[in-house]
């Protein structure tokens, strides 16, 4: 998508990326300011279902052509489900980063962690600087 | 970005051009210079279809005249600086005495003693004290022309023909270079490029090159920035200083030993000379990723060297780059693994260059 995009029924961290909580679920990606940062993804290659994950450290890559970035969890717990169909269409992550360019579906370890993510606005502010 | 970082860096005269273009600007070797327009992949693919513009006017120019600019530059470069004809480039690279690489350089003969060499801006600096230093010797002028060029690169199978119907004559054969005026502005036009397609690469007049560069985009050249020139150049297998050449390592385990005339006594001829006839610990090649996964600069080779370029090919569409390997291992068609962080890659020495027309 080509114009900035925070959709207000997300969760962000400052790492630059969402949350979609559902009860004790939720689903991660990456924001529309991180892939336009990184360019065209060009490669995207999954984390293993079962891998426990935790707030604030990196789960998983996607590469540019120029540059691979760390994915940083939003939200901490097991990896549930993977998106397996960027594997041959990465691209989606730059096309439709809350939609088909979700990464992962994680069964929370700690919801209340999401006391301490930002909505949309208060994230948006701090892409103004 | 702090504020104290961007004034500090350098904008080229082109630097409205990029910023009204919507460019990604990045600082690269203190220079503030744009690395994609409308996407890498995209710009890329026009380079190799149709017709692409870049500003280099990063990259620095020294100029040498005199009656010892021969004997001169003999000495310093690599290659054999006599076989370059008037009106003639030619590649070489800058050694240290004990044959560790400065940089690579293309130099342009313009009259009998009077040459242009084009540095690469992170090594401008160095190489023009190194020359200064080494020019006391010879009755010959060093000129620091950095300030006086901008430089445009036109590249592509279609970028010829663009600016020739802005040419006002004939353009350089590949390897050679003339005095035209282009869009109305007198320039050296030189027959040479870093994307291994047809096109020129033009030295101008600051002041002038925002026109010239509107009169090559109204022509129909996209403008291409230096993260699409830096795969063409991969796919190409050209080798950027700083990534596949460094001091720390001579010509010949580079692969560069095409452009070393030893004989000419050129400061490191002995040291070349030596590597070539002794063999050299690891050697440079070109490989593809043999799967899925993208090879970066400094990953591992299992068993033993590094990989000194790495990115994605967006005509092979898959990870590429080049890669010191042990000597004994370096033969095409040899396969070998990289270490990209953790997960181990197979990966296979391809020839060059990785990528033909036509394919």
């Amino acid at each position: 998508m080509a114009d900035p995009s925070y959709p207000s029924d997300l969760l962000y961290h400052p790492e630059h990326d969402w949350a979609r909580v559902e009860g004790e679920n939720a689903t991660f990606g990456i924001t529309w300011y991180a892939q336009d940062a990184l360019g065209e993804v060009v490669f995207f290659d999954p984390p293993k279902v079962g891998a426990e994950i935790s707030m604030g450290d990196a789960y998983t890559e996607v590469e540019s052509v120029k540059a691979v970035s760390d994915v940083i969890a939003p939200l901490s717990g097991e990896i549930v489900e993977v998106n397996g169909a960027l594997s041959d269409n990465p691209e989606k992550i730059n096309e439709d980063p809350y939609g088909e360019g979700w990464l992962v579906k994680v069964k929370l370890s700690d919801p209340s962690q999401t006391d301490v993510l930002m909505s949309a606005a208060a994230y948006e502010a701090t892409l103004d600087s | 970005m702090p504020p104290a970082a961007e004034t500090s860096l350098r904008r080229t005269a082109l630097y409205e051009r990029h910023a009204d273009a919507g460019a990604k600007l990045v600082p690269f070797a203190g220079w503030e210079m744009p690395i994609q327009y409308a996407g890498i992949r995209d710009e890329h693919v026009r380079v190799r279809r149709d017709a692409g513009v870049f500003d280099v006017s990063h990259m620095g120019q020294v100029e040498t005249r005199g009656p010892d600019a021969l004997a001169f530059l003999q000495r310093m470069l690599s290659n054999d600086v006599r076989r370059i004809p008037e009106g003639g480039a030619q590649y070489s690279v800058l050694c240290r005495e004990d044959g560790g690489v400065l940089d690579d350089l293309f130099t342009y003969r313009l009259a009998d003693c009077h040459y242009v060499t084009v540095t690469n801006a992170a090594n401008h600096e160095k190489d023009l004290a190194w020359l200064t230093r080494h020019a006391e010797d010879f009755n010959v002028d060093v000129v620091d022309r950095i300030d006086d060029y901008a430089m445009l690169a036109v590249q592509g199978p279609r970028a010829r023909a663009l600016v020739q119907g802005l040419s006002d004559g004939a353009l350089p054969s590949r390897m050679h270079c003339c005095q035209r005026t282009i869009a109305g502005v007198p320039m050296l036009v030189c027959g040479t490029g870093y994307t291994g397609e047809d096109g020129v690469e033009l030295l101008l007049d600051p002041g002038s090159a925002p026109g010239v560069w509107d009169a090559i985009v109204a022509a129909g050249a996209s403008p291409v920035g230096l993260g699409a020139r830096d795969t063409l150049r991969l796919e190409a297998c050209f080798h950027l200083y700083g990534n596949d050449l460094s001091e720390d390592r001579g010509p010949i385990e580079a692969g560069l030993g095409w452009c070393c005339k030893e004989a000419t006594g050129f400061i490191g001829s002995e040291a070349v000379g030596a590597a070539r006839s002794n063999g050299t610990t690891q050697k440079l090649v070109p490989f593809v990723i043999d799967g899925p996964g993208i090879a970066r600069q400094g990953n591992a080779v299992v068993g033993g060297g590094e990989v000194t370029s790495g990115s994605f090919s967006p005509c092979l569409e898959r990870g590429i780059g080049m890669a010191y390997v042990p000597s004994d291992s370096a033969e095409v068609g040899t396969r070998f693994e990289i270490d990209v962080r953790g997960t181990v890659r197979p990966a296979l020495i391809e020839s060059k260059p990785l990528y033909r027309k036509g394919s």
